[in-house]
């Protein structure tokens, strides 16, 4: 087994919210306890709705954040804000809106450039344009678009800028915060195959954050899934796609629509709202909206554990 | 597929001027606007080419020639077209070298103010909020005041001459340029464009000069255009008041102060300058307007 690109543990960010003059501040737990490794060619994908946490842990790996609790490493370096400056071109970020992440007043030769510029001083200028060029090539741009202006570009194809930048600093890590849901259908499945073509080229390590399983599906070849802030499930992608342990995770797949006439599951409405993250019941996080839940689950917190894949629930499934 | 390429090769250089033609389009769409930009322009042609335009000295006195009137009045000459003031002085020359010292006024007041508001709302904007809180009182402080009496206090305490009258004016202009600044910084800081910017590892200038400001000039731009047209009129009120421009500097507010006792007797001495501030900061604002209705994509009808 190789050493992972990048190794979390119990990592946790806190948020205070609020406290005015007069009030105590409230704490928001966006991410607790969340451990996970990503090796070098492999996607792990976190699913959940939103407001679980995802885009949070997407932050902290990023280095954009500093966690509040646990450990982030990336390669062999603790990730801490020390290191950040070090670790800056090991990892990178694909946003989900290609319309907020590109500077309108950027062309997009400037934009790819910028990463260089920032971190490899040494480099001529002329270096520099080929190798913006050559990325534009990877990412499926035509050279001509080196001088253009963002909003010259359509969704996708902007969408395959903010890649092509995230990629200039050859990051080991990827990560990719809903790098498809803003993009047309027909659109999406281009991208993740540019983004899968590019993984087996570079070897690069994803982290996928989605709501959308099918696409998970697609990409994952492990899952984490989220909820208010916590992994409830985790594991190889076809097991958990398969035999979901967690009645979050099975409810989750239910609610995906599938292209079986006729067939498929039945799907499982869940009752209630999601708790508010500034006041967490005691028990599991789900419980208020679980069929199974009985006493133990308002009362003990159940331990992300288990076989075949670990999962947070007392009553998993078989 | 490599025709529609080419195709689109073709276009690109039309399509940077298309987006020169799509403000023009926007700017002209207001007809006020484009007066205001036509007079504005023949301001500053007036004063750049002052020398050569102007038949006198602006300092020369005729003596024998005083007050004499413009010339479709009786007693007027075509040697003094608008006539002369009470020490024998050609209006028209004087006017004229009046427009250079408004210009120059109103582009050195601009440039202090924006620079330093610019400059100062970037900081509020990207700092820890008690300098952001310190800053942003301080300016509600300098807006408390009513603008031009604050301005006339500082030249008080400077001296009263053009350019601590500019560097009052330019004071008092500023608030507005940090408040214009710091809001749309903020707006701008929370975009992705500008984390993905930190994340690829700019530092903080870099993420205030580069990424941020050239994303908040548009509003900046217009406030530049109006203030241009508040620096000359205040600058010519502090000249009335005998706190800009001393005689015989031709500046207007001077020219207006100095002709106050003849206003009854000799109304070209007053009517001529005052028309002057008049249809220059009219021209300014109107052209103002039409710049924030083309740069202001709030505004933009698609």
């Amino acid at each position: 087994m190789s050493q992972p690109i990048v190794l979390a543990e119990n990592l946790g960010r806190d948020y205070e919210v609020g406290g005015g003059l007069f009030s105590k501040p409230g704490i928001v737990r966006a991410v607790t306890e969340t451990s996970f490794s990503i090796e070098a060619g492999k996607t792990l994908a976190v699913v959940g709705e939103s407001g679980c946490g995802k885009s949070t842990l997407a932050r902290l790996v990023t280095l954009i954040e500093e966690p509040t609790a646990g450990h982030l490493r990336i390669g062999d370096t603790e990730a801490t804000p020390e290191n950040w400056k070090k670790l800056r071109t090991d990892v990178q970020i694909v946003f989900q809106d290609p319309y907020g992440s590109l500077n309108l007043r950027q062309k997009v030769g400037a934009m790819l450039e910028e990463p260089l510029k920032i971190n490899r001083p040494e480099m001529s200028k002329a270096e520099r344009q080929a190798k913006g060029r050559e990325m534009m090539r990877l990412v499926g741009l035509r050279e001509e678009h080196y001088d253009r202006y963002p909003h010259m570009f359509s969704g996708g194809q902007r969408q395959r800028i903010a890649i092509a930048r995230a990629l200039m600093l050859e990051p080991k890590l990827l990560v990719l915060d809903e790098p498809v849901s803003a993009l047309d259908l027909s659109i999406q499945s281009q991208i993740l195959n540019l983004l899968l073509d590019l993984q087996e080229r570079l070897q690069l390590a994803y982290l996928f954050i989605s709501h959308d399983l099918s696409v998970v599906r697609h990409v994952a070849d492990d899952v984490v899934v989220m909820y208010l802030g916590r992994p409830v499930e985790t594991g190889p992608k076809d097991e958990v796609f398969d035999a979901p342990r967690h009645p979050y995770t099975k409810a989750l797949l239910s609610a995906t629509p599938r292209a079986e006439p006729g067939g498929g599951r039945q799907r499982i409405k869940l009752q209630g709202e999601l708790p508010s993250p500034l006041n967490v019941p005691p028990g599991c996080p789900f419980a208020p909206r679980c069929w199974k839940a009985e006493d133990i689950c308002r009362s003990d917190r159940p331990r992300l554990e288990g076989q075949p894949h670990p999962a947070a629930c007392h009553f998993p499934e078989a | 597929m490599a025709d529609a390429s080419s195709q689109i090769a073709r276009t690109v250089p039309t399509r940077r001027a298309g987006r020169l033609r799509e403000f023009w389009k926007y700017f002209s769409e207001n007809r006020g606007a484009v007066i205001g930009l036509y007079v504005f322009a023949a301001f500053a042609m007036v004063a750049i080419f002052a020398d050569f335009l102007a038949p006198y000295d602006p300092t020369t006195q005729f003596r024998g020639s005083e007050l004499i009137p413009p010339f479709w009045q009786e007693g007027g000459e075509w040697a003094f077209p608008l006539g002369t003031d009470a020490v024998g002085r050609d209006m028209l020359s004087r006017l004229i070298h009046g427009a250079r010292f408004s210009f120059f006024v109103g582009i050195v007041v601009v440039v202090v103010a924006a620079t330093g508001g610019i400059l100062l709302g970037l900081i509020a904007g990207f700092a820890p909020k008690w300098l952001d809180t310190l800053i942003m009182r301080l300016m509600d402080i300098i807006l408390a005041f009513p603008s031009l009496l604050l301005a006339l206090v500082l030249v008080a305490i400077l001296g009263p001459t053009l350019l601590n009258a500019m560097i009052a004016i330019a004071l008092v202009l500023q608030p507005h340029y940090v408040r214009l600044t710091r809001a749309s910084v903020i707006n701008e800081r929370t975009k992705d464009y500008v984390t993905a910017a930190r994340v690829a590892g700019a530092g903080y200038l870099r993420t205030m000069f580069v990424t941020v400001l050239p994303n908040c000039l548009a509003p900046i731009i217009v406030q530049a255009a109006l203030s241009f047209s508040t620096a000359i009129l205040d600058a010519a009120a502090l000249g009335f008041l005998g706190m800009g421009a001393q005689p015989p500097t031709p500046e207007w507010g001077t020219m207006l102060a100095d002709a106050r006792e003849f206003v009854l007797r000799a109304w070209w001495v007053v009517t001529f300058p005052g028309l002057a501030i008049l249809v220059t900061v009219l021209a300014i604002n109107l052209m103002g307007d039409g710049l924030r209705d083309a740069l202001d994509p709030k505004l933009k009808r698609s």
